[in-house]
């Protein structure tokens, strides 16, 4: 990493990362190409997470990784407010968030660029990532483009 | 119905240690003490127990949540063993205890010693904030996160406060359920704290009070969320055949719950209104011929006040939805209600002791032994049947208790 690299890094608040992975580091360094990814059934479509060996649908292993569209709209969420953890410094949203190329395909997540109050079930948002050392986390925020 | 083996099934004795807010002792200590206190109780010696079941096992992280394993009690007593198991992969906590009723019921064993040790106060008074994992691997830099906690720590949410939280958020969205009225499970716990001597907060609180306090992750504050304890609670469960042996009339099991239908996940579950509280307890009912409106007493789980309200919905206490204007005003779950709830004083009031709480109090109301906090019913009648469940999330089991 270059210093210029080090300095953008070192003036970001404090992230706890994932453990990358054969596995999962598609989830995880989707973020350097724009894209949020999954593994997807070649077979049946199905979208799997967290990553595994199989579709769970019909048991194939016929799977690739695959791009969605990184919209979303917000399942349920809460506003934290306690420091659980040193450099999170609170408040701040969690949110689960629902992404429409199916039904259940969730993810935790943080609601970004929008006031806590202003946030509300059945919001749509979009993907942002956020890069720390090899990982981009997927956030969300309010999506300027959708109906409604 | 199919055979229900855990009718082989009794509650012997039980037994609680010391409870409090660190209480600088150590937790094998408060073990032996929970234990030989349910061993007497039971009527027995240690000679008889030939079993141990315990939850979730010795582990080191997070800091107290478990402070004993199988192997220190069974060297601490010096027992002969036929079958023993400690784990944290199972329908909750009282899973164990589920354990414990088939090894009974099958023969592996004759009495089993279950216990659930909590030492979270004291190590989280000399550990820092350790009330959550980091994935079992501890935090500070160069820590990288695995399996579940990957997809929870990096956006700041370790605690199950969140992701409790959040199912009640879901739960307030799709029902229109309120604040004030989930504020009566925590009030109503504090009532019945106050009749127990050994209940940590006693002090009466009010909805002012209840609605004034912190935040800690919205819609939950402070006084939603139970209170990190030391203790130690002993269930001993026997087979049915040694009635004759014990102190008192034991208390029967007549059913048990432990399905998880749904994905065993905090995010990915398919209600998150319900979680897998629903199918532990469709699957409690269909091995009985009770019914929701035969139970007495019920002490359902409240590591979060919302746990509860749930558990009440899954047991068929009040329909889906309905658990806000169930529990509002908080007259229909108090000791002289239609279904007094969490009459020790719950986890919130009582203290976190993890699940087994909630058996103990439910054997204890059956017994009438419950001194101040006894619940009598119409007409001076004792309370006959209990329920006990606890889990939340994609944890969750019951038992449906009768009294002899």
């Amino acid at each position: 990493m270059s210093d210029a690299g080090t300095q953008e890094q070192a003036a970001k608040p404090f992230r706890l990362l994932p453990r990358v992975t054969p596995e999962n580091e598609h989830f995880w360094r989707g973020g350097e190409h724009g894209e949020l990814r999954f593994l997807r059934c070649r077979e049946c479509g199905y979208w799997l997470h967290p990553p595994g060996p199989v579709c769970p649908i019909e048991l194939s292993r016929d799977l690739e990784v695959a791009a969605a569209s990184g919209r979303a709209t917000v399942h349920t969420f809460t506003v934290n407010h306690h420091p659980w953890i040193p450099g999170y410094d609170p408040p701040y949203v969690v949110a689960i968030v629902e992404l429409p190329e199916q039904e259940g395909l969730r993810l935790t997540t943080n609601l970004v660029n929008c006031e806590p109050d202003d946030v509300t079930i059945g919001m749509p948002v979009r993907v942002l990532f956020d890069h720390h050392d090899d990982v981009w986390l997927p956030l969300f925020e309010p999506d300027p483009d959708a109906d409604g | 119905m199919a055979d229900v083996l855990e009718r082989r099934a009794v509650v012997s004795g039980v037994g609680q240690s010391q409870v409090g807010r660190r209480i600088d002792r150590d937790p094998l200590d408060l073990t032996v003490e929970a234990s030989l206190r349910a061993i007497e109780h039971a009527g027995l010696t240690r000679d008889d127990i030939d079993g141990i079941a315990t939850y979730p096992g010795n582990m080191d992280t997070p800091a107290g949540f478990s402070g004993v394993g199988v192997s220190e009690l069974h060297d601490a007593l010096r027992l002969n063993l036929n079958w023993f198991h400690g784990g944290l992969e199972s329908p909750g906590q009282l899973g164990s205890v589920v354990n414990a009723c088939m090894a009974v019921a099958t023969g592996l064993a004759r009495h089993v010693l279950c216990f659930r040790t909590v030492w979270e106060a004291t190590a989280q008074g000399g550990g820092g904030r350790a009330a959550v994992t980091m994935g079992g691997g501890g935090g500070g830099r160069g820590f990288r996160a695995g399996s579940f906690m990957q997809w929870t720590l990096p956006f700041g949410a370790p605690s199950a406060a969140n992701w409790i939280a959040m199912m009640a958020q879901r739960h307030f969205h799709e029902f229109g359920t309120t604040r004030e009225q989930l504020a009566w499970i925590a009030i109503n716990a504090r009532a019945n704290a106050g009749l127990n001597p050994h209940a940590i907060y006693r002090d009466p609180m009010t909805l002012d009070d209840y609605l004034s306090v912190r935040m800690i992750s919205t819609p939950l504050c402070l006084y939603d969320c139970d209170a990190p304890a030391d203790g130690s609670t002993a269930i001993i469960v026997s087979a049915a055949d040694t009635a004759p042996d014990l102190a008192r009339p034991p208390v029967r099991v007549e059913a048990v719950g432990t399905a998880l239908h749904g994905r065993p996940s905090w995010d990915q579950f398919d209600d998150l209104t319900t979680m897998a509280l629903r199918d532990a307890a469709a699957m409690m009912w269909d091995r009985t011929d009770l019914s929701p409106a035969d139970v007495d007493v019920a002490e359902l789980y409240d590591g979060f006040s919302f746990i509860t309200l749930a558990w009440l919905e899954a047991l068929g206490f009040c329909a889906k939805g309905e658990g806000g204007p169930f529990i509002d005003g908080g007259e229909r779950i108090a000791r002289d209600g239609v279904l007094p709830l969490n009459t020790q004083g719950g986890q919130l009031s009582g203290g976190r002791l993890h699940g087994y709480g909630f058996l103990h109090e439910a054997c204890t109301q059956l017994w009438g032994e419950g001194g101040d906090r006894q619940v009598v019913r119409g007409g001076g009648r004792l309370p006959e049947v209990a329920v006990a469940a606890a889990g939340g999330g994609p944890l969750g089991a019951s038992l449906l208790l009768t009294r002899s």
